[in-house]
C-alpha cells in the first residue's frame, strides 16, 4: 500500500470516523481513500470548500467528542493554522496529517521537510505546541497515526503526523493495526455533545479576557507539555554506542542518512544516527545521553535549509559541535553526498564552505553538491 | 401579588407555571427568563437588540423543548460571550468559521439541534464561503443572523452590509459605493442556493416585528428537528452605540433606510412551496438535467 492510503486505514483503524479536507498534492491517495471507505464503516468524509473550513469542521467534531482527523500539505496547513490554534486554546483533540511539498509560497509538489519551523513552534498564533510524530517508513505511516491519536485524547491536545511526499507515495509492505475496539475510547465528559439535561452545560472556548484567568490556562496547559516531554520523547538510535559524529535525520532525510552512516562505518568513522520521531517533544534525552557517551560532533541533514539544526544546536548547548547538511526545494541528497558531509565533519572541516566561488549564503550546500549524482553523470 | 392579564400578555407555559409563585415574603415571581438562559448579565449596550434576538432563541429552544440537545456556536463579535448566556452546550468559533464548526458537530451528532448566531463582519464578510458553502450542502442547521450594518465589537468600522453613504469609523465620509461597492444582501444571495430550505428577513422595532421574528427563529428551529435543510434567520438590528443614536432614533433610521435596503420577507420556503425538503425541491429545479435525477442506491 501506498504510505498516503497506510495513514487513511490506520486512522480509521484506530477509530477514526470523521475525515473534513480539501484536496492538493501529494495527500489526495488519503483523502480519497477515506472517501471511499469512511462511509461504509458509518463514518463521514466530507471535502470542504477550504482547509480553513476543514479545520474548524475538525474543531466542532472535536468538541462534540469524535476522533477525527484532516489532512493536507504544506501551503493546505497554513491554512489551517487559525483552526490549529482554536483546538489547542480550546483543549480539542484531532490529528493534522502534513505531507510536505517544497516551499515557501506554491512552492513545489517534491518531497521536503521544509515545514519543521511550522510544525514544532506553534502552527498558528499564541502560546502553544503539539506534539508533532515524524514516520520515515510505511510501516510508521500506521503506528505512528495510532499513537497520535491517543496521545491527543491523553493530553486534550491537537497532534500532527509530519510525513513528506517521499513516504506517503512510497509503497512498502505493512502490518496494519489491529481494529481499535471503540468501546475503550476514552470518555470525554467535555464534550459539547447536548447535555441530556443530565448535566451542567458545558462550553468549548479559547477566550478568557481577564489575563489572569488566561495566564492560569496557559500554565495549566504547559504543564501537560511538560508531562509529554518527560513521557513521550521517541527516537531510533542506529550504531551510537560508541558514535562520535552523530547524524540527526527525521523521515525521508534519515532513509538517506541511514546508508551514509553505515557507509562511513565501512570506512571506519565512528559515525552513528538519532532519528527523532517525535519532533516535539525533540529527543533532547537522548542527545543528553549521546553528549555523555562521547559523542563530539552533531550532523544535522535536512530536506531544507537548516531547520531542525537549531533544535539539535539547543539540545547540544555547546558540549559538542553541530553542523548542517540539507538539500531544498524537493530535491533529495544522495547518500554520497550526505557521507562526505560526514568525512567533512570527521576531518574537522566545515560542511558548509561559504568562501567558495557560487556560495551565497553560509548554510547553502557547496555548488558542487547542488546537482545530484545522476545529474552530474556520476 | 395578582398574576398578569393573560388576557394582555400570553406567556409561554413554561413561564405561567413560576409566573406568581411566591418565593419569599413579599417576593412574587412577576416574570421569568427561559430556562436555557443563564442569569449572568450580558455585554449588550442599553438598547441593542442583541438582547432581544438572544431572547427569543431562548424561548424557542425552551418551548420545543430541545435545551438537553442543542449546541450553540458563538460568533465573534458583539455577541461573543453568549456562551456566558446560554445554559446548553456552546461552543466558540473563530471569525466567521461558525458554520463549519456547526457543521463538524451536526455531522458528529445528526440528532443534535445546532444553531450558529452570527453578526454581519462575521458571517457575510470573513465569514462568507463558510456561509455560503454550508448553506448549499443544505447542513441541517439554523443560522440567526444578525444585520446592524456595522462592527459593534470593535467599535464601529464599515461592514459588508453598511449601507451606501452610511459613516462609520472606516467610512468617515460615507461608504463610497464607487470604491468600496456595494452591501451585500444575504437572504437575497442564499434564497439561490439548492441547500436552503427557508430564509426569512425579519426585524425587532416593534412589538408585531418582535412576535413575527420569534415565529421565524422558531421556526428555523423547527425545520431542522425535522430534517428539512438549511435555515437562516436574518435579523435587521439596530447598533445605537456605534450609529450614535438614541435607541429610539435608532430603531427610527432602521425604519426609514434599513428597511427600504433589507426588505422584509421570506426569500425561500421549500414547505410553502409543496416541497417535503430543500431536497426535494432542488431535485424539481433540476429536472430537466438527467445526471441531478439519477436515484442514489443506498
Amino acid at each position: 500500500m501506498k504510505g498516503n492510503e497506510v495513514l487513511a486505514e490506520a486512522a480509521m483503524r484506530a477509530g477514526c470516523r470523521f475525515f473534513f479536507g480539501y484536496p492538493i498534492t501529494p495527500q489526495t491517495e488519503l483523502a480519497a481513500y477515506m472517501a471511499k471507505k469512511l462511509p461504509t464503516i458509518g463514518g463521514t468524509f466530507l471535502q470542504a470548500e477550504s482547509e480553513i473550513a476543514a479545520i474548524n469542521m475538525v474543531y466542532g467534531a472535536a468538541a462534540a467528542g469524535a476522533r477525527v482527523m484532516t489532512s493536507s500539505s504544506s501551503p493546505g496547513v497554513s491554512l489551517k493554522g487559525e483552526g490549529v490554534s482554536y483546538m489547542a486554546g480550546a483543549d480539542c483533540p484531532g490529528v493534522i496529517v502534513n505531507v510536505q511539498r517544497g516551499g515557501p509560497g506554491l512552492g513545489g509538489i517534491q518531497p521536503s521537510q521544509s515545514d519543521y519551523f511550522q510544525a514544532t513552534r506553534a502552527l498558528g498564533h499564541g502560546d502553544f505546541y503539539m506534539p508533532v510524530f515524524a514516520p520515515s517508513t510505511v510501516q510508521e505511516m500506521a503506528d505512528l497515526i495510532y499513537d497520535a491519536f491517543d496521545l491527543a485524547d491523553e493530553y486534550r491536545t491537537p497532534t500532527m503526523i509530519l510525513a513528506d511526499g517521499m513516504i506517503g507515495q512510497m509503497m512498502e509492505p505493512v502490518l496494519l493495526p489491529p481494529e481499535r475496539d471503540l468501546s475503550t475510547l476514552p470518555a470525554k465528559p467535555w464534550a459539547t455533545s447536548g447535555s441530556r439535561m443530565e448535566r451542567k452545560h458545558n462550553v468549548i472556548n479559547s477566550l478568557y479576557l481577564s489575563p489572569n484567568k488566561l495566564e492560569d490556562t496557559n500554565y495549566e496547559r504547559f504543564e501537560r507539555y511538560e508531562q509529554i516531554k518527560e513521557k513521550h520523547q521517541r527516537q531510533e538510535l542506529m550504531s551510537c554506542d560508541d558514535a562520535q559524529i552523530v547524524v540527526v535525520a527525521f523521515g525521508a532525510a534519515s532513509r538517506i542518512a541511514r546508508t551514509a552512516v553505515r557507509d562511513a562505518r565501512k570506512k571506519g568513522i565512528k559515525a552513528g544516527l538519532l532519528r527523532p520521531i517525535t519532533l516535539w517533544p525533540f529527543p533532547t534525552k537522548a542527545i543528553d545521553e549521546l553528549c555523555d557517551g562521547g559523542a563530539s560532533s552533531f550532523l544535522s541533514v535536512e530536506l531544507n535549509m537548516g531547520q531542525m539544526v537549531q533544535d539539535v544546536r539547543l539540545a547540544v548547548n555547546g558540549r559538542a559541535s553541530v553542523d548542517f547538511y540539507g538539500r531544498t526545494g524537493g530535491v533529495l541528497p544522495t547518500p554520497e553526498e550526505v557521507l562526505q558531509a560526514i568525512e567533512k565533519v570527521a576531518a574537522g572541516e566545515p560542511v558548509v564552505q561559504s568562501a567558495e566561488p557560487g556560495a551565497v549564503g553560509s548554510l547553502l550546500p557547496h555548488p558542487k553538491h547542488r546537482k545530484s549524482s545522476y545529474e552530474r553523470g556520476e | 401579588m395578582a398574576k398578569p392579564n393573560k388576557a394582555l400578555i400570553k406567556l409561554p407555559a413554561y413561564q405561567e407555571e413560576r409566573i406568581g409563585t411566591q418565593i419569599a415574603e413579599g417576593e412574587t415571581i412577576r416574570a421569568a427568563r427561559p430556562h436555557v438562559l443563564t442569569d449572568v448579565v450580558t455585554n449588550y449596550c442599553p438598547g441593542c437588540t442583541h438582547g432581544i434576538v438572544n431572547r427569543l432563541v431562548a424561548e424557542c429552544i425552551d418551548e420545543l423543548g430541545i435545551e438537553g440537545k442543542t449546541v450553540g456556536i458563538a460568533p465573534v463579535g458583539c455577541s461573543v460571550m453568549m456562551y456566558d448566556f446560554f445554559n446548553c452546550d456552546m461552543i466558540e468559533a473563530a471569525h466567521g468559521r461558525a458554520p463549519a464548526v456547526a457543521t463538524g458537530v451536526k455531522r458528529v451528532h445528526p440528532e443534535n439541534v445546532v444553531f450558529a448566531y452570527q453578526g454581519d463582519g462575521d458571517l457575510a464578510s470573513i465569514g462568507t464561503a463558510e456561509t455560503v458553502h454550508a448553506a448549499t450542502r443544505g447542513e441541517k442547521i439554523t443560522v440567526i443572523f444578525i444585520n446592524n450594518a456595522i462592527y459593534g465589537m470593535t467599535g464601529g468600522q464599515m461592514a459588508p452590509t453598511s449601507l451606501p453613504n452610511q459613516v462609520t469609523q472606516t467610512s468617515p465620509y460615507g461608504r463610497d459605493v464607487s470604491k468600496v461597492g456595494y452591501p451585500v444582501r444575504i437572504s437575497e444571495l442564499l434564497a439561490t442556493l439548492d441547500g436552503v430550505a427557508y430564509v426569512e428577513r425579519v426585524t425587532c422595532d416593534s412589538r408585531q416585528h418582535i412576535m413575527q421574528a420569534k415565529k421565524a427563529i422558531k421556526k428555523a428551529f423547527q425545520n431542522q428537528i425535522d430534517g428539512i435543510g438549511y435555515s437562516l434567520v436574518e435579523v435587521v438590528a439596530t447598533c445605537p452605540t456605534n450609529w450614535g443614536m438614541t435607541p429610539l432614533d435608532a430603531f427610527q433610521w432602521l425604519r426609514d433606510n434599513m428597511l427600504p435596503y433589507y426588505p422584509l420577507g421570506v426569500y425561500k420556503d421549500v414547505v410553502a412551496d409543496g416541497f417535503a425538503t430543500a431536497a426535494d425541491a432542488a431535485l424539481e429545479r433540476a429536472k430537466d438535467c438527467p445526471i441531478a435525477q439519477q436515484k442514489k442506491e443506498d
